[in-house]
């Protein structure tokens, strides 16, 4: 449920942008999207369809451009992507990390014409 | 054509959020955001703290469910002004629908607002109502993995309540293992052990409470 109102909103960013640009017709949404915001592309698709009708994003292409997650371990500063559930450091094998990336999401721009 | 555009997608709600968190700074209240699985213990947590802080402070309640009215009527039985949130489906409150209850409260008659939020352990803590903390609230039966399979609550919470403590005998969770995973994800948070049933620790959890509640009274005086 929660990639509706997401979906809304990237709606509302889009068509707000075009209008900025005296656009007639969106042709593609370029989103950027982190591993750990949760959020799911086919639902995003699927309400995308849906929300877009009647609109100049009617024919938008929707693309998702993933962020994989970055921690950095705070004990001794080494970055590394997780392994599934180990949160540890690859390197000194401590579990003190903090999120570099991953949370993003947010549009990235989009093609108009 | 290429236009940048750069914009968050959740920062609608951030704004509201945002506007939310002035109101409440107008009037002095602190605004609790709790969160956990269905079942952890969120509206036994609110009912323990309203009963243990009646008198001392002007409680309001918000709750957040999918549908019922089953935790509100308990607590407009404990005689506390309390809005029902449905959220029809939705898996988790967004701050629009924190203002339209906000409305409905009297706000200058309040100074802690505990907001319960839906059941669910993934995404409540990606969209913020305009509260000044996070509460996590999870039960021992639920196991000490959770914080490696939910970072994102994790890492966000400022505070973790492990309730249901009592039964530490009857079930396999190891406290030592999950504060280790909590603090590995999450330096800055602060973690209780309290059982709702029994009482045990609940004063630690009404002192953090007081102290904030001490703040916040302490700014709106300024």
């Amino acid at each position: 449920m929660h990639e509706l109102s997401i979906t809304q909103n990237i709606l509302d960013i889009t068509l707000e942008k075009a209008k900025e640009a005296g656009a007639n017709k969106v042709i593609k949404i370029n989103l950027t999207i982190g591993e750990l915001s949760g959020i799911v592309d086919d639902c995003v698709q699927f309400y995308f369809d849906f929300l877009n009708k009647d609109t100049i994003a009617a024919q938008a292409e929707l693309s998702f451009h993933h962020l994989p997650t970055q921690l950095r371990c705070r004990n001794c500063n080494a970055i590394f992507s997780p392994n599934n559930l180990d949160w540890s450091c690859p390197n000194c094998r401590k579990q003190q990390a903090e999120i570099v990336s991953g949370r993003e999401c947010y549009v990235d721009s989009i093609e108009v014409e | 054509m290429e236009i940048k555009v750069l914009q968050d997608i959740l920062s609608a709600n951030e704004a509201l959020a945002r506007n939310n968190r002035k109101l409440l700074d107008a009037n002095g209240i602190l605004a609790i955001n709790i969160m956990s699985s269905p079942g952890a213990g969120k509206t036994s947590l609110i009912l323990k703290t309203i009963n243990k802080l009646k008198g001392k402070a002007q409680i309001a309640v918000i709750e957040g469910d999918v549908a019922s009215t089953i935790d509100a009527d308990k607590v407009q039985k404990a005689g506390i002004p309390v809005v029902q949130i449905n959220t029809e489906g939705g898996c988790h409150l967004e701050a629009n629908m924190i203002s339209k209850a906000l409305s409905s409260l009297s706000l200058k008659d309040t100074d802690l607002l505990l907001i319960e939020n839906v059941g669910n352990l993934i995404c409540p803590a990606g969209f913020a109502l305009g509260e000044h903390k996070k509460v996590m609230l999870l039960s021992l039966p639920e196991g000490d993995d959770k914080p490696h399979k939910y970072p994102a609550m994790f890492t966000q919470a400022d505070v973790v309540v492990l309730n249901k403590i009592d039964l530490r005998s009857l079930v396999d969770f190891d406290v030592a293992a999950f504060h280790q995973a909590v603090t590995g994800v999450n330096i800055k948070a602060k973690i209780f052990e309290i059982s709702c049933k029994s009482g045990e620790g609940l004063e630690e959890w009404l002192s953090w409470l007081n102290d904030e509640l001490a703040l916040i009274r302490a700014k709106a005086r300024k």
